[in-house]
């Protein structure tokens, strides 16, 4: 065994360094066609709705009382609604609202959701059977009922919004994650980390949680889309944002009211709603494949 | 008269990354009543071969690019797939490795076993269920009406593998195709799949393809022996003349390297001893006999005689066991009233001296797992008292315990799962080191890993890889160098052999044996292997149903037996010195 | 198979409690009360209306009062539709969204399973493509996007079918469509990957190499475990087909219980809301207990404890 000539450093540090599973996931998932454009798509809706009012000459609420219900056209790219307000305006400030709520929401739900799945599936034994209890348990509330619940008793609050939403969706992360730990915890790569005396921090977040981010990164995505829905299910019922503010749920609604007489009211706020969660359910099938830890392995 | 004749069979499996020939250019024949044995190591296409001939593997990413497999008068590749179809399970059926995924859970046994009849032969449910018990209780399923309708979760693995069988045979077919039939099984319970498969075989008259990666199990079954060796038939001939007289340097090296039980070398020979192969641009392979051959085994024989004298200095206990056991209680019902106790590790006693090696043998469930975790401590045992070094680990604070976690380590049966697929090799080699403090800085540690990397046969080179870029040997040589980064007295081997072929298998074997003379090391090798066992090991304990049945030094326990448990186990070894028997 | 119900049924009485009381509470700490909207009611007789439903008696004395008559079965009477008690308001009003939840459930299985079986049998072919891809579709077609085009197509446009009330069979067809579309979607890729799954376990492999032919192979050996997950699925759908028509039911102006709920919290009408919420909770539990029997018939392994 020559150990002199392998041990100098140059020669170490010019190794190119194997690929990590997120490397080969990131090169699987570019070579998904779909899922590639679909997150494409997905980055210059957000560019659109985050710099677009920004940008744009006219505001979501400027009213022009002499310019209602005018048809898309070069005045105004999407038309205008019953009060001349810009549609496209509109739209891309709907956008925004409805986006935050989406990625805020989905925030909210995964650290909850994580943090309990992991503790639950670490501590294992009692514990473990009576924190799943207690997800069983709001498991069987009629959640969509409560939020609609609290969203009228309440007002339309912003930040309940968030709690709301975050309060259903964080469950389904919690026992994903749970299951997830469980399994993980059975791994010899944990169990040779327990006899080598790592504490318990170090196998949770250097061992453990690195190992079940990918399926929590695929939930996640698929809960983007998801809380959008809830949210747009709110406003559709007049519970969400409040006007002037709008998002694309409280669009759909305005439009589907005044659809008769101006079908662009609803059309494009509809294509914008529902392109976006295409394109964030085709990334979330595309990462689906790409972090599949079967396909990873060899 | 040629029955099954396979002639230039080339199966090749396109995927993305190229072409990969699995089975190239590969001839053989069975007679008419004949078993053949196909063996070969992990990825040497004999599944492949065997996949072939029923058109049962996945077109595409398979593709069969030539040759032809005659199977009576009909040529089975150009058949089309009806008439394939009906030849399946009626005149040619299969076996596969592991009876509890390749038997449908939702159906019960009896429909399964009776199913080949309904599909090929008209028969009426009820004539077909007959037939099927029939079939059944002479494949030895006891009061098989009784239990058939039973779903396959409910049996044991033996069983499964008894219905799978009588599944195969129920048509009685002409040939049998068995995928690795006895792998997943524990010894004695191979033993008697094997005893059932040749009586079958002079009553019925099947011919069977039997292919196993156990040169044992083939010596014990078969009447010709087909070696393959990546995607080539490299020799085939009679049982006895491949054992006796191998002449490929591939087949002699296979058989060397695997320990028996009268093996002699202190050193196993590995593949490499015996040939060199050299890879081609077109993907192809050519091997050769390696020049040094004569010269090498010399050096190992020459090596023998100086096993026993160097451990004799020390008789220090290092580790003692005393009435150790570990029960598990899981509670079931309403809120956990209910509760079944089932008592892995009942009572067992053991000391380990300072630089030996104890075998812990035994079969599934019986505890040699459990056992080997609560020695360590990462299960709390339930009863007794395990002394290091005089010290009892059970009255130990965490802190406490964390000083001896740095001497005694565990190297786990599975090198896929053993390392976290997230870190470098490096970063898994430097944590043990950061967690125990030792090595001042990161240069240093590096230093110190690139050291155990090369003492475990890897370069530095692999410093920066991650574990899935490894071969199973190649991760399992990362987990000792891993067990070995906090600079251990004492290693638990939990079955850290067994998923592997043989001739990686005798490497690591050597690597152990290595590594202990050179670090002084002590072994708790726990195995269901009893070869394995008797070649590493200086005192060799049997495990069965949670206790002790027997222990003693390796010589005399395999010599003289005193348990009928043990002599079942031993007796069990399929070995071709059982030829003739 | 009894002791599992009964367990189930006992377990769900803790739930139901939770919710009865997070649902008390929860009306009574908002702000408003059931008669303030109406502003043109004198003082008295709000104060006579409060006494009449005991609402001016300290708050836990009104949810014992509340629990025990709920004990008894009684959901008491509605603030808002004087003279109804709220258990007739929910028997007028549920077989309305009962209807309309199975006829979309029906609409849902006949498109959806299909569907999914033939894209897994003709994986990754043009089939396969088009069938999913009007899933993925149908999926971010929300109903309330799809509901309104539906009516601009069908009604206003081509003049075909009513776009609202709930009369005639006319009337059913179009919010059953909405919400069936939706559902069918879902079942589609549920049965799809489910089928997929368990067409690459190693018993299919195992019937292929009995000589079964693909029918069989498909009807005899893979239905069954690739179905489990749709089943699974059934549950919460059918619960999420009833809160779905929320939505459905105020595009359409349907007369379902969804409606009256929205109305009853807007309105503050606590006996109603709380019997909507405790309705809605019996009738999740008890689908979900149903959809656990089917899953054990399906699977031989869950049916030991």
């Amino acid at each position: 065994m020559s150990i002199e000539s392998a041990k100098s450093k140059d020669f170490i540090s010019e190794d190119p360094g194997g690929s990590s599973l997120w490397k080969d996931a990131w090169i699987r998932l570019r070579a998904n066609r779909l899922a590639t454009i679909s997150l494409y798509f997905f980055i210059f809706i957000s560019l659109l709705t985050i710099l677009g009012p920004e940008i744009l000459t006219s505001s979501y609420e400027d009213q022009d009382l002499n310019n209602t219900f005018a048809p898309p056209g070069k005045e105004s790219l999407f038309g205008t609604d019953n009060l001349g307000r810009d549609l496209f305006a509109r739209v891309l400030h709907g956008g925004r609202i409805s986006l935050a709520v989406g990625f805020l929401a989905t925030a909210v739900s995964l650290l909850i959701g994580v943090a309990y799945g992991m503790t639950s599936g670490y501590l294992g034994g009692k514990m473990d059977a009576l924190m799943m209890r207690v997800v069983d348990i709001l498991y069987s509330l009629p959640f969509t009922i409560f939020v609609i619940l609290l969203m009228v008793l309440f007002g339309r609050n912003f930040i309940l919004l968030f709690i709301a939403i975050g309060a259903v969706e964080w469950l389904t992360m919690a026992r994903i994650t749970r299951g997830q730990t469980l399994s993980l915890k059975q791994a010899e790569f944990i169990e040779a980390a327990r006899a080598l005396g790592y504490s318990h921090s170090r196998v949770l977040f250097r061992h453990i949680l690195p190992n079940l981010l990918g399926p929590v990164i695929v939930y996640a995505t698929l809960t983007v889309p998801a809380v959008m829905l809830l949210e747009a299910v709110l406003s559709f019922l007049g519970l969400g944002v409040q006007a002037p503010m709008s998002s694309w749920g409280s669009l759909i609604k305005e439009g589907s009211e005044k659809m008769e007489i101006a079908p662009w009211l609803i059309f494009f706020p509809g294509l914008f709603f529902s392109l976006t969660l295409l394109a964030l359910n085709f990334l979330g099938d595309g990462l689906r494949d790409a972090l599949d830890p079967k396909a990873a392995k060899d | 008269m040629e029955f099954l004749e396979i002639n230039k069979l080339k199966t090749y499996f396109h995927t993305r990354s190229g072409t990969v020939r699995a089975v190239d250019d590969v001839s053989f024949s069975i007679e008419k009543g004949e078993i053949v044995g196909v063996v070969g190591e992990s990825g040497s296409g004999k599944s492949v071969t065997c996949h072939s001939i029923l058109g049962l593997l996945p077109q595409p990413p398979a593709s069969i690019e030539g040759g032809s497999v005659k199977f009576g008068k009909q040529e089975l590749l150009k058949l089309p797939k009806h008439a394939l179809r009906s030849l399946r399970g009626k005149k040619i059926s299969m076996v596969f490795q592991d009876p509890m995924s390749c038997l449908n859970p939702f159906m019960t046994i009896l429909d399964q076993v009776a199913e080949p009849l309904i599909i090929h032969e008209n028969l009426s449910q009820q004539e077909a269920e007959r037939q099927a018990l029939e079939m059944m209780e002479k494949v030895g399923i006891r009061d098989a009406a009784k239990r058939a309708g039973s779903f396959p979760h409910e049996f044991s693995g033996g069983m499964r593998q008894r219905v799978m069988i009588a599944m195969a045979l129920v048509t009685k077919p002409d040939l049998l195709l068995a995928d690795e039939p006895t792998t997943a099984l524990d010894v004695t319970i191979q033993a008697k799949i094997l005893q059932i498969l040749k009586s079958l075989r002079k009553e019925l008259g099947v011919s069977v393809l039997f292919i196993t990666h156990d040169l044992g199990v083939v010596a014990e079954i078969a009447d010709r022996i087909v070696v393959m060796y990546r995607g080539k038939v490299v020799e085939q001939g009679r049982v006895t003349d491949i054992f006796k007289n191998p002449k490929h340097p591939y087949v002699k090296g296979l058989l060397a390297c695997r320990p028996t039980l009268d093996c002699k070398y202190h050193t196993l020979p590995t593949v490499d001893d015996f040939l060199e192969t050299k890879e081609n641009d077109d993907g192809t392979i050519e091997v050769y006999e390696n020049p040094e051959v004569e010269k090498r085994l010399r050096k190992l024989e020459s090596a023998i005689t100086s096993k026993s004298d160097s451990f004799s200095e020390t008789n220090k206990n290092l580790l003692e066991v005393s009435d150790l056991k570990v029960y598990f209680r899981s509670s079931k019902g309403l809120l956990g009233a209910v509760k079944e106790e089932v008592q892995a590790v009942n009572g067992i006693d053991l000391t380990i001296q300072k630089g030996k090696t104890v075998g812990l043998v035994g079969e599934s469930g019986c505890g040699k797992t459990t056992a080997g975790r609560a020695i360590l401590h990462l299960i709390r045992p339930t009863e007794g008292t395990v002394l290091y070094d005089g010290k009892s680990l059970g009255a130990l604070t965490k802190e406490a315990l964390l000083e001896y976690r740095k001497k005694m380590q565990i190297i786990f049966q599975d090198p896929y799962a053993s390392l976290n697929p997230r870190l470098t090799i490096e970063q898994a080699l430097t944590e043990p080191m950061i967690v125990h403090q030792i090595g001042k800085d990161r240069s240093s540690r590096r230093d110190m890993v690139v050291n155990l990397l090369e003492e475990v046969g890897l370069t530095s080179e692999h410093l920066l890889r991650y574990p899935h870029e490894f071969s199973g040997g190649q991760r399992q040589r990362i987990c000792v160098a891993r067990a070995l980064a906090v600079e251990p007295e004492f290693i638990v081997c939990d079955e850290c052999v067994s998923a592997m072929d043989v001739s990686v298998q005798a490497q690591v074997l050597n690597l152990l044996r290595e590594l202990q003379q050179k670090r002084q090391l002590t072994y708790l090798f726990i195995s269901h292997d009893l070869s394995v066992v008797k070649f590493i090991s200086d005192e060799v304990v049997v495990m069965h149903a949670g206790k002790i049945v027997e222990s003693g030094t390796a010589q005399e326990v395999y010599a003289n037996p005193r348990e009928d448990y043990t002599k079942d186990l031993i007796s069990s070894i399929p070995s071709p010195y059982n030829l003739g028997k | 198979m009894v002791k599992f119900i009964v367990v189930r049924i006992l377990q769900a009485i803790p739930t139901l409690f939770v919710i009865a009381t997070l649902t008390f509470f929860m009306t009574r700490l908002a702000p408003g009360g059931p008669f303030d909207s109406e502003k043109n009611i004198p003082a008295e007789i709000k104060e006579k209306l409060e006494a009449h439903f005991g609402l001016e008696k300290p708050l836990h004395e009104q949810y014992f009062l509340y629990l025990g008559n709920l004990l008894q079965g009684d959901l008491g009477p509605s603030f808002k539709y004087m003279g109804w008690e709220v258990s007739e308001l929910i028997a007028k009003a549920f077989p309305v969204s009962a209807q309309l939840g199975l006829f979309s459930l029906l609409i849902a299985l006949v498109l959806g399973l299909p569907a999914g079986v033939v894209a897994a049998l003709r994986k990754n072919s043009a089939y396969d493509y088009c069938l999913m891809t009007t899933a993925m579709l149908g999926i971010c077609l929300p109903t309330f996007v799809m509901g309104p085009l539906l009516i601009l197509l069908f009604s206003s446009w081509l003049g075909w079918l009513p776009p609202l009330g709930w009369y005639s069979f006319a009337d059913m067809i179009l919010p059953s469509l909405t919400l069936g579309l939706f559902y069918g979607a879902y079942i589609a890729r549920l049965t799809r990957a489910g089928m997929l799954e368990t067409l690459n376990q190693d018993y299919i492999r195992t019937a292929r190499a009995k000589g079964a032919s693909p029918i069989r192979v498909v009807l005899r050996h893979a239905i069954k475990g690739g179905l489990l997950p749709v089943v699974t699925f059934l549950g919460p759908a059918f619960a999420g087909l009833i809160s779905g028509s929320f939505i459905i039911e105020s595009i359409f102006f349907i007369p379902g219980l969804g409606r009256f709920f929205v109305t009853a919290a807007f309105n503050r009408d606590y006996t109603m809301v709380l019997g909507t919420v405790l309705f809605y909770a019996c009738l999740i539990i008890i689908l979900n207990l149903v959809v656990d029997l089917i899953q054990a018939s399906l699977d031989p392994k869950s049916r030991e404890p």
